[in-house]
């Protein structure tokens, strides 16, 4: 079992707070990726779950040992870094095997696993060469095998994707995936990219500044984001937030225009209280051309600034009560800036933050 | 098509000027070490005729038959126990400085400490200061000490001319050693001391070779110093050895000649044989690129 708990964990640099006593559990075999803005503490995180960095406070169990003062070796984990890390002066096979040969494995059983963990990524063919002589892809993998050959607990990703190209980076994050579902192993894997967060994790944990702001499956945090800062993070293009205020049961928006509640958050407003309205560009559309028509919806008109056609989908700009907002039209259909359309608003699948503490209304 | 032919003309012309260059840089560095090692083969009535006879016309081992005690006339030269002399000091001096170097070296690339940049900056002005502006201070120390013409005194020396220019050389190799890959290593299983030997150790190796093949260097050639802490054969260095060629109105030009060789050779010895180790570059390809 490879359970990971992390108690009221804290990292201090000198006086400067990085990571401020967060709690966090991850299930045996759990894939679970955390996900920030630079310099939210993620890869401090996991540095502290690998033992590369210091615990300045709190408690890190893996399984039902405490591992605060274990060297990473005693933690039977292993880690596949952002600049992947392999040994220069040593060959794809030796790389491979460092792991097992520092353990005082055989050399027919380091043979043999090496040759299986080379067999399911792909990298038999390279076994001879040097990391020099690998591409990016193939790096990547050489890291990941290394990983993976020891047959650890638990596996460390730290933006393993970052280095490379878009097209790499999509390929590599599928073979991530399978290999999860091959090896079944917990994981914790650290990005700044939240479509690598969705499509991998089973569980998504959003941090900032030090602290964790949400926990939850992918569709969780996309469809209840708890905060404003996680429904502008997860989510590509970004929610829009319109500040406004309660009045008579409708959001009153910056120019005046009301927009009614969403039924299922009635209760949870008070008259005259300061809300953000979250609206995500897919759930506002030109009538007619929006994912969902059905449902209680708001229809306003309003001038297209800019459009970007993609094909199947245009992301279109426009301007609502002051403020540019970014919507989205579905289907073939060519705007051109100036246009007036009319909008529809998706109010069942809207949100509402409280405008002073940022929380979901939801949540509070 | 004539520019092209224009431009591959003065493609060629540029690489006749540069060969010539070289050439004549390199005729200005090698002829005094030429003529040496020339000299050495030859009798002194030849090095001293005028005008210089280049090639010799009579080559002989007399020389060092002379030197290390063969043949009939024998120069009352102990060389066997300069260079032995030499070689232990050098050696000694060389092993102490690499290890004081690796161990600071990698202190100032990988710890974040105290007063780390005035240290530094300190071993740095140190190595500044000419070594014979230091042989009188040195001299009176030494001789309260009591370690005035000892091996012990003159490694001594060596050590602290070194260390400085060694950490400073092996810091810099250790520093484009990646954090990650010594990091890397310990979730592979290693202890620090195993990440150091097994993986940052090999990639610095050639900054540690270039560090030792210096400080070798320095020990065995250095003269000023040597030639005021050393009296007897217990010792005395090549380079002071030297010395012993020259009488009150003579000098044996050609026993002199011959000891420089001596001297030379296991200086070339040593760096052909770590210059494979000098290529840099090694750590390419190890993290992202």
């Amino acid at each position: 079992m490879a359970e990971i708990t992390l108690e009221k964990v804290v990292k201090k640099y000198g006086a400067v707070n990085v990571v401020h006593g967060i709690d966090l559990t991850i299930a045996h075999q759990e894939f679970v990726v955390l996900v920030g803005p630079s310099g939210c503490g993620k890869s401090t995180t996991l540095r502290m779950i690998a033992g590369l960095e210091d615990i300045s406070g709190g408690i890190v169990k893996i399984g039902d040992q405490v591992v605060n003062d274990l060297p990473p070796r005693k933690r039977n984990i292993s880690m596949v870094f952002q600049n992947y890390a392999l040994y220069p002066h040593m060959n794809v096979r030796e790389n491979l095997g460092f792991g097992l040969k520092i353990a005082g494995e055989s050399a027919e059983n380091i043979a043999s696993r090496v040759a299986d963990a080379a067999e399911i990524l792909g990298l038999t063919p390279l076994l001879d060469r040097t990391p020099a002589e690998l591409s990016g892809g193939q790096r990547q993998r050489v890291a990941m095998g290394r990983a993976i050959v020891r047959h650890p607990d638990v596996f460390l990703f730290d933006e393993p994707l970052s280095n490379l190209d878009a097209k790499l980076r999509g390929q590599m994050r599928a073979e991530i995936k399978k290999l999860h579902q091959k090896v079944r192993t917990t994981v914790v894997y650290v990005t700044h990219d939240q479509v690598e967060a969705m499509t991998l994790a089973d569980r998504i944990v959003v941090m900032r500044d030090g602290r964790i702001e949400q926990v939850g499956t992918p569709m969780e945090v996309f469809n209840n984001p708890r905060t404003t800062f996680v429904a502008t993070f997860i989510g590509s293009p970004p929610m829009n937030l319109l500040p406004g205020k309660i009045t008579g049961g409708q959001v009153r928006l910056a120019d005046g225009a009301l927009v009614p509640v969403p039924d299922a958050l009635k209760s949870n407003v008070e008259e005259g209280q300061e809300v953000i309205l979250g609206v995500r560009p897919d759930d506002i559309s030109p009538v007619g051309h929006g994912l969902s028509q059905d449902g209680p919806g708001a229809e306003v008109s309003l001038t297209v600034d800019l459009a970007e056609p993609l094909g199947m989908e245009s992301l279109i700009y426009t301007h609502l009560a002051g403020q540019e907002v970014l919507a989205k039209l579905y289907g073939p259909r060519i705007v051109s800036p100036g246009e007036v359309l009319n909008f529809r608003l998706a109010l069942d699948r809207a949100h509402l933050f409280d405008a002073k503490t940022g929380m979901s209304v939801r949540a509070l | 098509m004539s520019s092209r032919v224009e431009s591959q003309g003065s493609k060629t012309l540029k690489r006749v000027a540069l060969t010539v260059l070289t050439f004549l840089l390199m005729a200005i560095m090698c002829i005094p070490g030429l003529w040496v090692i020339l000299a050495a083969f030859r009798p002194n009535g030849e090095i001293l005729a005028k005008p210089p006879v280049w090639i010799p016309e009579n080559p002989t081992l007399t020389n060092f038959e002379k030197i290390f005690g063969f043949g009939a006339d024998q120069v009352g030269i102990p060389v066997g126990a300069y260079f032995t002399n030499s070689l232990i000091i050098a050696v000694t001096s060389t092993v102490i400085a690499l290890a004081v170097g690796m161990a600071g070296g990698y202190a100032f690339a990988r710890f974040r400490f105290r007063g780390k940049g005035a240290i530094f900056l300190g071993l740095m002005l140190f190595r500044a200061v000419p070594g014979i502006a230091l042989s009188l201070p040195v001299f009176i120390i030494w001789s309260r000490l009591g370690i005035i013409d000892t091996k012990f005194g003159l490694i001594l020396v060596y050590v602290s001319l070194n260390v400085p220019f060694t950490i400073w050389l092996i810091d810099g190799f250790f520093r484009q050693v990646p954090l990650s890959l010594s990091e890397a290593a310990q979730v592979d299983g290693c202890t620090a001391w195993q990440a150091f030997w097994k993986i940052e150790f090999p990639l610095a190796r050639s900054g540690i070779a270039a560090a030792g093949v210096f400080a070798f260097l320095t020990s065995w050639n250095e003269f000023a110093l040597a030639s005021q802490l050393t009296r007897s054969t217990s010792s005395k260095t090549l380079p002071v050895g030297l010395l012993d060629f020259t009488a009150q109105f003579t000098i044996d030009w050609a026993g002199m000649c011959a000891m420089a060789v001596i001297i030379i050779i296991p200086a070339l010895i040593l760096t052909f044989l770590v210059q494979k180790h000098l290529i840099a570059g090694l750590t390419f390809g190890g993290v992202k690129g």
